[in-house]
């Protein structure tokens, strides 16, 4: 064999988001091997979570990650829901799935931005954040938060959105979808983008499942898996077709994003002309969990899994999360064999590796 | 595919005032629902303390015995509980944003003692 040199990526690196570290075994120019590390920002939210009020664990929940929070809250609610079994009321339903469409329109625009950013095209960075700060101004707006939420409670949510400010959000996702095709265009028709993301981490769908890919990364690779098949919340009672694309490299895993975000901005606008009437939460006095399940979403990123035991106290037993960056991280490893030094911050984005999730 | 397929928006950006505001000096005006700060007033209180049992994070300390409720903002995350499990409705989430700090800020009240009018609008405000 060859002499290789070992060169260390991360985890502080001027194009990682969040601290994840890669030994790459390196022949020249090529990467021959890539090892992974992670465990920099490990927090014991799943012991937090066993520790105190099941209640009280939904505003901890959805500070697992800053960026897909609202779904990670929403996945805690829906696990203590089973397990009480209680009915969320369908206008709480609709207005967590419009809201989780929010959380993943900013995921993607935020991604946009970043991988503008390591393939060095700043304006286009500035302009999908620029976008991305109108939909954070109506989340602002409906919820009262702009990152954290705060709106899923056990039994529902925590304010109702009067039909005028959702006339309003209407009103403003038609800017925004605007704006945002303006920007997409670009990215799918500039030749520096192209040049940097086409034909770079190429991964085969056989191998896309094998290696336990999730979200857009399978998606992009030809396999029409997506979590939001299964019907929770209101996606079972809206029209919606997993995004797909065949090629598998970088480029279509970025030309996925972009169609989503129209999808959702399109399943949005249906959750609100759909939207019922009525309360938006259940009660459930001196009622507690018991028993077991597991609860399967669709993250901006792929599909998260918890997993919930509880003996009906009014703390869990125990509460796990299985992350999709987490799902993501061997078929990284795979993506990076054989690829260029230059193209690995752009293999790297375009799982979108969110460590602070993954280690919880 | 060209390489100026971003020129026409530059060049609308340029030519148009910037999207960000000049802040502090110009600031939105926040929404009705922002959470802002958590406000307390003391006159209605019962020092019930269960406003305290369940802060998720310790931010409020209040006790019986010395008549006292204290907020600490900076271990605050705005979730609101204290707002929602007040009885007597003395607690309210405001919706102006309290300003950044440089240290550890703790707002102390004690029933029978006159709250200093610097600390009835939070500072900045």
């Amino acid at each position: 064999m060859a002499n290789t040199t070992i060169i260390p990526f991360g985890p502080q690196h001027p194009v990682l988001p969040e601290p994840i570290h890669l030994d790459l075994e390196l022949d020249d120019e090529r990467v021959v091997q890539a090892l992974p590390s992670i465990g920099y920002v490990h927090r014991g939210l799943e012991l937090l979570a066993e520790r105190h009020d099941f209640v009280e664990m939904a505003q901890v929940a959805e500070r697992i990650c800053g960026i897909c929070s609202f779904i990670h809250g929403q996945g805690y609610c829906q696990g203590i829901e089973r397990l009480m079994g209680l009915e969320v009321p369908p206008r709480a339903v609709y207005l967590r799935t419009a809201w989780a469409e929010m959380s993943r329109i900013q995921s993607h625009l935020l991604w946009l931005g970043l991988s503008a950013d390591a393939f060095g095209f700043e304006s286009l960075f500035q302009h999908s954040w620029r976008i991305r700060e109108m939909l954070v101004d109506i989340i602002e707006e409906t919820t009262g938060g702009r990152v954290i939420f705060g709106s899923c409670k056990v039994g529902g949510i925590r304010k109702d959105v009067d039909a005028e400010t959702l006339q309003r959000v209407n009103r403003r996702m038609r800017e925004i979808e605007a704006a945002f095709d303006e920007v997409a265009n670009i990215f799918r028709a500039d030749r520096t983008v192209k040049q940097r993301t086409v034909g770079v981490g190429v991964m085969s769908a056989e191998d896309a499942y094998a290696l336990g890919a999730v979200g857009p990364v399978l998606r992009a690779s030809g396999f029409a898996s997506d979590t939001r098949q299964l019907g929770y919340a209101a996606y079972g009672e809206l029209e919606w077709e997993p995004v797909v694309e065949q090629a598998g490299d970088c480029y279509a895993r970025c030309e996925v994003r972009l169609r989503e975000i129209s999808q959702s901005i399109d399943l949005i606008r249906q959750c609100l002309a759909n939207m019922p009437e009525g309360e938006i939460e259940v009660t459930f006095k001196g009622k507690r969990p018991k028993g077991e399940t597991m609860v399967r979403l669709e993250q901006p990123r792929g599909e998260v899994c918890y997993y919930m035991s509880a003996n009906g106290q009014k703390n869990l037993e125990r509460f796990r999360v299985r992350t999709p960056t987490f799902a993501n991280i061997a078929p990284l490893v795979h993506m990076l064999k054989g690829c260029d030094l230059a193209d690995v911050p752009v293999i790297v984005l375009t799982i979108d590796p969110c460590v602070s999730c993954t280690e919880r | 595919m060209s390489w100026f397929s971003i020129s026409a928006l530059v060049t609308r950006s340029a030519l148009h005032r910037p999207v960000t505001r000049l802040y502090p000096f110009e600031r939105r005006t926040p929404y009705p629902k922002t959470r802002g700060h958590i406000e307390f007033k003391i006159n209605d209180c019962t020092f019930c303390t269960v406003c305290a049992v369940k802060c998720p994070t310790g931010a409020i300390v209040a006790s019986k015995k010395d008549k006292t409720w204290a907020i600490d903002h900076s271990l605050c995350i705005l979730c609101g509980n204290c707002v929602h499990d007040c009885r007597e409705g003395c607690i309210t989430q405001c919706n102006d944003p309290w300003p950044p700090m440089r240290t550890k800020e703790i707002v102390s009240f004690r029933q029978d003692f006159e709250t200093p009018s610097s600390l009835k609008t939070p500072r900045g405000a």
